[in-house]
C-alpha cells in the first residue's frame, strides 16, 4: 500500500552566525512513513525539528539532502497541493479580509466554482463554529478564533492528508475538545491527519501511531502500543477493607503501600510480581478489589528519556554538516 | 495562470482596504489648492503651472505608492507568515510575485487614472471663461490630448519602479529595500548622463563602473516627458512605443529575476 507521507533521510541545515557561517543541523536523515487514514502524532519538545519538517513537507523550506514525498508524489507537486490541507503553527491571516472572504480567495486558488466556494466555506466556517463571526474583519479574531480558522482553511479543499502544526495551541479546554472530536471525524471519514504537538496526551487520545523527535532526530516511531508495551513499570492495585495488617503481609512483595482513606490502600507492585496471586491472598483475608491498572510510562516519561539519552549529542554531529 | 490572477485581485483588495487611495483625496485639495492661489498670481501663465504641477504630483504620489505599497506587498505575506497557508495551496511561488505585481499595477492604474480626470477637471475650470484669443496664444490647449501621453508614460515608470521595489523586497528587508529603491529612482533619472562620462573623467576604473550603471540601471528619465507636453512640443509615437518596449522589457526581466529568487527562498 502506498504511504500518505513517507520521508526519506530527510535533513535541513541552517546556516547560522553574521560574519563566519557555519551550517546547523535542524532535521537530521529523519525517515518517516505514514498510511493512509492513519491519526500520525509528530511529537517532541519545542526546537525539536517538528516545525522544521512541516515546512519542509509543505516547500515553504528546502532539504539540504533526503526526500519527501505525500500521496506518492514529491512533497511540493502543485498536483498533491490540491489534495492536502495545512494548518501553520500560529497561523495568521490577512487583518484586511473576514472570515469568509479568506476562504473564498482559497477557494479561488483551488480552482473551485463561486458556488462550491460559498458552499464549503460555510460548512467549515458553521463546523467549527464560526458562522457568526463570518463578516467580521480578521484582526478582530481571537487567537483561539484564528485556529479555528485555520482549521476552515486547511479542510476548506477536502484534503486527503491533513498537517496540522499544534493545532491545540492557543485553545482552551473546550476548544481542545472541538479539535480532538474533529480528527477523530477526519479519520472517520478516511482522511490521514499527521499533527505535531508537545503535548503528549493529545497524542494518547487520538494517534494510532506516532513518531518522535528530540533534537532533530528520530527517537522513537510506532504504535503507541509499541512504544508502552516495553516500558510497563508495574501494577497498581486499589483495594479495601483490607485492615491494617496488609502492610505487613505485603513487605517485601509490594513496592510501595499507601493508605488512601480509611481502610482503602493503593498497592504498587514491580513488574515481576504476579498480581493475580498477591490479589487472591487480599480477597482471601477479606480485601475486595476496587481497581487494577498496568503501570506505564506514558509518553511523557518515554519523552524525558529520550531527551536525557540523546542529550547534547545531535547537534554537534550536524554542525559538520556540510563542511 | 489562474492563481496569479486570484493574487492580483487580493492584492488590489488589499490597497484599497488599507485605504491606499485616500492619497487621491491629498492629491485633490493640492491641485484645486494650487489653482486657486497661482490664478490669483500669474497672469496667462497658470494653466501650464498646473499642468506642470499636476503631472509631477502624479507622478511623486504614484512613486510613493509603487516604493512602499510595492515592498509591503510581499514582505508583508514572508514577515506576517500568510506566505505558508497560501503556499501549502495549488499556487507556485511565481504566481504569488506575478499576481502581486498585477495587482498593484491595477491599484496604480486606478490612482493615475482618477489623477488625470481630476487633472483634467481643474484645467477644464480654469480654462472656462478664457476668451478664444488668449487661449490661442497658450503652447498648447488647456485640455491639450498629449496630457496622456505624459500620464501614460508616468504609469510605465512607475511600473518599472514598483518593478525594481518587488525585485529588492524579494530577497532583502523592507527598509533596505525602500532604500535601494529610492537609490534606483535617482541614479535612474541620470542614467543617460552616465553614458556619457567618459567625456568628463579619464579613469578607466570610473568609466566603467558609470557604462556598468548605464547599462544595469533603468533609464527612467526616458519616460518623463513633463517639459515637452506642458510646452506643447510634439512627442512622437515611435518615441511612446519604444520607451514602454523599453519599460516592458526592463519589468520582465526584473519580475523573471524577483520569482526566481523568491522561488529558492526559504522561509525560516
Amino acid at each position: 500500500m502506498q504511504a500518505a507521507i513517507r520521508t526519506r533521510e530527510l535533513t535541513k541545515d541552517y546556516a547560522v552566525g553574521f560574519w563566519r557561517k557555519r551550517p546547523y543541523r535542524a532535521l537530521d536523515r529523519l525517515s518517516i512513513e505514514v498510511a493512509p487514514g492513519d491519526i500520525f502524532g509528530f511529537l517532541g519538545p519545542n526546537g525539536a525539528g517538528k516545525t522544521t519538517t512541516l515546512k519542509l513537507l509543505m516547500q515553504l523550506i528546502f532539504a539540504t539532502s533526503g526526500e519527501a514525498e505525500i500521496l506518492g508524489c514529491p512533497a511540493g507537486d502543485l498536483g498533491v497541493r490540491r489534495r492536502i490541507g495545512y494548518l501553520p503553527e500560529h497561523p495568521y491571516f490577512y487583518d484586511h479580509l473576514t472570515a469568509e472572504e479568506l476562504l473564498d480567495y482559497y477557494g479561488r486558488l483551488f480552482g473551485m466554482p463561486a458556488a462550491d466556494r460559498r458552499r464549503r466555506a460555510g460548512a467549515m466556517l458553521d463546523r467549527l463554529g464560526i458562522a457568526a463571526e463570518r463578516r467580521l474583519p480578521l484582526r478582530k479574531f481571537s487567537k483561539g478564533m484564528l485556529q479555528r480558522v485555520g482549521l476552515a482553511q486547511a479542510l476548506l479543499n477536502e484534503p486527503e492528508v491533513i498537517f496540522l502544526d499544534e493545532p491545540m495551541s492557543g485553545l482552551d479546554p473546550l476548544g481542545r475538545r472541538d479539535v480532538r472530536n474533529l480528527i477523530l471525524e477526519l479519520r472517520d471519514q478516511g482522511r490521514t491527519v499527521f499533527f505535531s504537538s508537545h503535548i503528549l496526551s493529545d497524542a494518547e487520545t487520538l494517534c494510532s501511531r506516532v513518531a518522535m523527535v528530540v533534537k532533530g532526530r528520530l527517537a522513537a516511531q510506532g504504535t503507541l502500543g509499541e512504544l508502552q508495551a516495553f516500558d510497563v513499570r508495574g501494577w497498581e492495585l486499589i483495594v479495601a477493607g483490607a485492615g491494617e495488617a496488609i502492610e505487613s503481609r505485603l513487605r517485601g512483595r509490594a513496592r510501595r503501600v499507601t493508605r488512601i482513606e480509611g481502610e482503602r490502600y493503593a498497592v504498587e507492585l514491580s513488574p515481576e510480581a504476579h498480581p493475580e496471586s498477591i490479589l487472591a491472598e487480599l480477597t482471601a483475608a477479606g480485601a475486595s478489589l476496587v481497581s487494577i491498572n498496568p503501570l506505564r510510562a506514558t509518553l511523557e516519561d518515554l519523552f524525558v528519556r529520550r531527551v536525557a539519552e540523546i542529550g547534547d549529542g545531535a547537534r554537534p554531529e550536524g554542525q559538520h554538516a556540510g563542511r | 495562470m489562474p492563481a496569479a490572477r486570484s493574487v492580483a485581485v487580493a492584492a488590489f483588495r488589499e490597497s484599497v482596504r488599507d485605504k491606499v487611495f485616500y492619497n487621491l483625496l491629498l492629491f485633490a485639495v493640492l491641485l484645486i489648492g494650487a489653482s486657486l492661489l497661482i490664478g490669483q498670481l500669474t497672469a496667462g501663465q497658470d494653466v501650464k503651472i498646473i499642468k506642470d504641477l499636476g503631472l509631477s504630483a502624479t507622478s511623486l504620489f504614484g512613486l510613493f505608492i509603487a516604493i512602499f505599497v510595492g515592498i509591503s506587498l510581499v514582505s508583508k505575506e514572508v514577515d506576517k507568515r500568510s506566505v505558508y497557508p497560501l503556499l501549502a495551496k495549488p499556487v507556485r511561488r511565481t504566481d504569488l510575485i506575478v499576481g502581486k505585481y498585477l495587482g498593484l499595477l491595477i491599484t496604480l492604474a486606478v490612482n493615475v487614472a482618477v489623477m488625470a480626470v481630476a487633472l483634467y477637471g481643474v484645467l477644464f475650470f480654469l480654462s472656462r471663461g478664457v476668451p478664444a484669443n488668449v487661449q490661442q496664444a497658450w503652447d498648447a490647449p488647456a485640455l491639450d490630448p498629449a496630457l496622456l501621453t505624459a500620464i501614460l508614460l508616468i504609469y510605465v515608470e512607475l511600473a518599472v519602479v514598483t518593478a525594481v521595489a518587488m525585485f529588492f523586497s524579494s530577497f532583502s528587508s523592507p527598509m533596505l529595500s525602500a532604500i535601494f529603491t529610492l537609490g534606483v529612482y535617482v541614479i535612474g533619472q541620470f542614467t543617460a548622463d552616465l553614458n556619457g562620462f567618459d567625456q568628463i573623467v579619464h579613469a578607466r576604473g570610473a568609466i566603467a563602473l558609470a557604462k556598468a550603471c548605464y547599462y544595469v540601471l533603468p533609464d527612467l528619465s526616458r519616460f518623463d516627458v513633463k517639459i515637452a507636453v506642458v510646452h506643447g512640443q510634439a512627442v512622437s509615437a515611435a518615441y511612446v512605443g519604444t520607451s514602454i518596449a523599453y519599460g516592458a522589457i526592463y519589468i520582465a526581466a526584473l519580475v523573471l529575476a524577483a520569482s526566481a529568487i523568491f522561488s529558492r527562498r526559504d522561509f525560516k
